[in-house]
């Protein structure tokens, strides 16, 4: 398994997701410099982490996705590699047009950061094919402008073609207003691609990696992309 | 121009004439005003300051440098130190605290240490009123608008309400990094024929003079200090880390100085001073925001997010590709010369030619005169018999804990990054102390912040000891052994002899506890003139001690009982009603004195709290702080979710041991299969078993009946 992390100007977590994945998966991490024009060829998994790239002083994330080496993660996502974002990562992703929506400000206008649970509901997907269909999981969010937005009808299409992955939920696993701290439409917290091998949310699975963090549910999406990445390669 | 117009005194205007054996140039006297304001000389708090122990057996680096190290072992450090922007949080919440953030993440910066935590000391005013919901709603904005973007966690703080504060919150930022202890940077080391570089942002003309304006009371009229303000950009902040840290890895930097109070002048002349070499700086080389500056305005601007650094000239062109790589400014702006000369050129005219060792220091100190206030016969007069007592006390709980100062602090908290760079085992939240782990050791360290105003207000010698104490007992009873501490020291104008005394009595009795508890200051801050025309602040002293916890096996978590635990109490029976939060609640002011500090019951008890978690003989234990052994109970009942039963078996009023405060107490869970290697670890130590866990209720015969779920309620304020 090759990952590289994606550092933009202003990244903050990409120091814990290659440390979270390195230590999980014993794999080799490699960093890889906005500037930069091209990720390394046997790249398996880029992920682009959380942060504030370029301060967020435009729109969270637009800056960062006409940096030129977002064209290589394009393409590299065009060979049906996988792409992952977290946090910032995945709103770069929707400024990219490589998922459908847009975050907006959480719906209590603060920043939001605390535990929250999520209910995993796809689990036919490389990145979190250890899970099982409609588990529970507690990953943190860190973010101010997280509420998921699509228009109704570009919703629909999304929840009709089953893109949802992961949505907010309270600890009994209940998809209600309470368990919905930033207010995205239809709970929604992370989604994928319809290729399946573009995914992006805004909790952070890496500081749910370890026991000592408080907990390793997100451990397990490391491993369950490993598990794909060897299937896959063997 | 005159002297008092520069903020020089009349004394301090002669003592600079004879150093310099002429008069002072229009820009050496604005500048030298700005260095010997209260805020860069400490020149009202150095000999006090002097009382602290600073020497210890972990100690790295202590008082003199941009902040303090400890050892923590495996060949690593632990930099910290605390810093007010009082006067800015007052005038701009947002920027003020924003920018109190950001400047002591590089004061941390500058030894080539990683910022790994931020906690804050938070002290808003009535909490009734509409002008502290918006400094209080600005100051946490500004924190978390800073501290998350540059990506440094801010890990937990105190938050402190009283109608004191009500004009004049105070900000005390503190930072946490991590540095090698091999590659600590110095802002000692500069020799002649080095270069000078400033990185980082433009230098423009925002808080010009901020510290000359930290330096005197707020005046009513707060929109007219607005220009002194500085504005943050956590973005090239978070930019600037990165390269510095680029640059010491890669071996580049010889010496490094942040950027705070009077800018380019005081870090560069700071270097120089310290490390016996003069310097030249050529101010038309510094890169600027906007065009006409005069020199003065270059030399006092406070610009943020720039650090100064003296590296080898064959090594300017590596530094300069390395800022580029960062998207960073940056210009060679002097050179290191020999001789004791802090020159300032602007093109060839010579603006500024002043003894380097002069700039820093050499300010007379004012020697305020010290008087026992009058009103301290009046203030002692107390007695219980003042408060009635009602053998109910579960309203008196009730409010206690939904009050401001002790419910959670989720509001504030939740607006922060608490868990970025991956090392927050414990964090804000119902926790007596925060925890850090170390990436690549089994260590991990602790930190406890914290202040007693109303004590050091009645007693500022007993209050002065007390918080120091407080800080340490918490770090003890989570087993973590205290290595060292810094602290904020933030009063009123020293000016008035009352209010000197209080100043004075109160590091006496901080310096009192840190000796006895071989608790060393390795750093700390002083901020005065904390007043306005209507109101002054309680003396509030604010202190961080860092802590070593050997390995997680041998941290002791709180809130986390379980059905059937033993709940034990350690410590004497007769805390004190002073200065307590029952007190304030029944009386409205604070009145008598606090508890005596007994150094060798509290240095006894560290001991035993620190044997107590390395041998894992308790599931969960809390000293006893703000609210007494009642709100630990109840704080305890509502992280665990069990409740109590219990019988005090005492013969004195019942509130003194629920709600009184101070000296060395806590309560622990103990298992059964631990009670008597616990009961043997205190023995010769005051102990009581009061309870078993279990229930839904925390129930105290003939006094409190309240059910776990509504403790949890009203403390969560839902």
């Amino acid at each position: 398994m090759h990952t590289a992390v994606v550092i933009f100007p202003g990244s903050n977590c990409d120091r814990d997701v290659i440390h979270a994945v390195s230590e999980i998966t014993g794999s080799v991490v490699v960093p890889v410099w906005h500037k930069d024009t091209a990720i390394p060829t046997s790249t398996d998994l880029v992920i682009i982490p959380g942060g504030f790239s370029y301060g967020d002083y435009l729109r969270c994330g637009a800056m960062a996705a006409r940096s030129p080496i977002m064209a290589s993660v394009k393409k590299h996502a065009s060979q049906g590699k996988l792409v992952l974002g977290i946090c910032n990562g995945f709103q770069i992703l929707t400024e990219s047009k490589l998922l459908p929506g847009a975050m907006l400000a959480n719906k209590t206008l603060t920043f939001i950061c605390k535990q929250c649970f999520l209910k995993v509901e796809k689990t036919d997907i490389p990145f979190t094919l250890k899970y099982k269909n409609d588990q529970i999981v507690q990953f943190p969010i860190a973010h101010h402008e997280g509420l998921y937005f699509l228009p109704q009808d570009s919703l629909r299409e999304i929840e009709q073609n089953g893109q949802v992955v992961f949505r907010y939920c309270t600890s009994s696993g209940e998809i209600s207003e309470d368990g919905n701290s930033n207010g995205s439409l239809n709970n929604i917290a992370g989604i994928v691609n319809r290729q399946g091998n573009v995914l992006g949310l805004m909790p952070h699975p890496e500081r749910a990696s370890e026991r000592i963090m408080g907990g390793t549910d997100g451990a397990l999406m490391w491993n369950s992309i490993k598990t794909w990445i060897d299937r896959e390669g063997a | 121009m005159h002297y008092s117009e520069a903020g020089l005194r009349e004394n301090e205007y002669k003592a600079l004439v004879e150093t310099l054996g002429r008069e002072p140039n229009e820009c050496e006297l604005l500048i030298m005003g700005v260095m010997w304001s209260e805020h860069c000389s400490y020149k009202s708090t150095k000999p006090l300051l002097s009382l602290f122990p600073t020497e210890g057996k972990s100690v790295v680096l202590g008082p003199g440098e941009n902040a303090g190290i400890v050892d923590i072992g495996d060949g690593n450090g632990i930099a910290f130190k605390v810093e007010s922007h009082n006067h800015p949080s007052a005038v701009a919440p947002f920027q003020g605290a924003a920018t109190g953030v950001g400047g002591i993440i590089r004061d941390i910066l500058a030894l080539g240490a990683r910022p790994i935590a931020s906690l804050d000391g938070l002290f808003f005013g009535d909490p009734e009123l509409q002008k502290t919901k918006n400094l209080s709603d600005g100051i946490v904005r500004g924190i978390g608008g800073y501290g998350n973007p540059v990506g440094v966690p801010t890990v937990g703080g105190k938050t402190f309400y009283d109608k004191s504060y009500t004009d004049n919150p105070l900000v005390n930022a503190m930072c946490l990094g991590h540095v090698k202890l091999d590659q600590i940077i110095s802002s000692q080391t500069a020799l002649p024929g080095q270069a000078v570089v400033l990185l980082g942002s433009k230098t423009g003309r925002d808080g010009i003079a901020g510290a000359a304006f930290a330096s005197i009371e707020l005046s009513e009229d707060t929109k007219s200090s607005r220009p002194n303000i500085q504005i943050g950009d956590p973005f090239v902040e978070k930019l600037l880390i990165e390269a510095c840290l680029e640059l010491k890895e890669k071996g580049l930097i010889v010496s490094m100085q942040d950027m705070g109070a009077a800018g380019i002048t005081s870090s560069s002349s700071e270097i120089a001073a310290k490390s016996g070499v003069g310097m030249i700086m050529y101010f038309d080389r510094v890169p600027l925001r906007e065009t006409g500056m005069e020199p003065w305005e270059i030399a006092l601007s406070e610009s943020q997010e720039r650090m100064l650094m003296i590296v080898e000239f064959e090594n300017v062109s590596h530094v300069m590709s390395i800022a580029e790589k960062w998207d960073l400014d940056a210009a060679v702006i002097g050179e290191v010369i020999e001789g004791n000369d802090y020159i300032i050129k602007d093109g060839e005219t010579i603006v500024v030619d002043l003894p380097a060792t002069l700039i820093g220091s050499d300010c007379p100190s004012p020697d305020w005169e010290s008087s026992v206030p009058s009103d301290l016969a009046e203030k002692w007069n107390f007695s219980v018999e003042n408060i009635p007592f009602n053998n109910d006390l579960t309203p008196d709980l009730r409010d206690l804990i939904s009050s401001p100062n002790l419910r959670e602090k989720k509001w504030i908290y939740e607006q922060y990054d608490q868990m970025v760079q991956l090392n927050t085992v414990t964090g804000p939240g119902n926790n007596d102390i925060s925890v850090l782990r170390i990436k690549g050791s089994e260590k991990l360290v602790g930190v406890s912040m914290e202040s007693d105003p109303w004590k050091c207000y009645l007693d500022p010698y007993r209050g002065g000891a007390e918080t120091v104490a407080r800080s340490i007992r918490a770090l003890a009873v989570a087993g973590a052994e205290p290595l060292g501490m810094t602290n904020c020291l933030n009063y009123p104008s020293p000016e008035i002899p009352e209010q000197f005394w209080e100043l004075s009595e109160s590091v006496k009795g901080m310096a009192a506890c840190c000796s006895e508890l071989d608790c060393p200051v390795v750093s700390g801050n002083v901020s005065l003139y904390n007043e306005t025309a209507s109101q002054r602040i309680l003396p509030t002293p604010l202190v961080g001690v860092v802590g070593l916890i050997r390995n997680e096996k041998e941290m002791l978590r709180c809130g986390c009982w379980k059905e059937g635990d033993h709940i034990f109490y350690v410590g004497l029976s007769d805390p004190s009603l002073s200065g307590s939060h029952y007190q304030m609640h029944k009386m409205g002011s604070p009145k008598g004195r606090p508890l005596i500090f007994n150094g060798q019951a509290e240095s006894d008890f560290v001991a035993r709290a620190l044997g107590t978690a390395r041998k894992g003989l308790a599931r969960s234990g809390r000293a006893i702080a703000g609210g007494g052994l009642a709100s630990a109970l109840a704080k305890e009942c509502i992280s665990s979710g069990i409740g109590a039963e219990m019988k005090l078996n005492i013969p004195t009023r019942k509130d003194i041991l629920l709600f009184g405060e101070g000296g060395p107490r806590a309560i622990y869970a103990v298992p059964s299969d631990k009670i008597v290697e616990f009961r043997h670890t205190w023995r010769g130590f005051p102990i009581v078993m009061l309870a078993k866990a279990g229930g839904k209720s925390l129930y105290i015969e003939g006094h409190l009946n309240i059910k776990v779920e509504e403790l949890q309620k009203i403390w969560r304020q839902e």
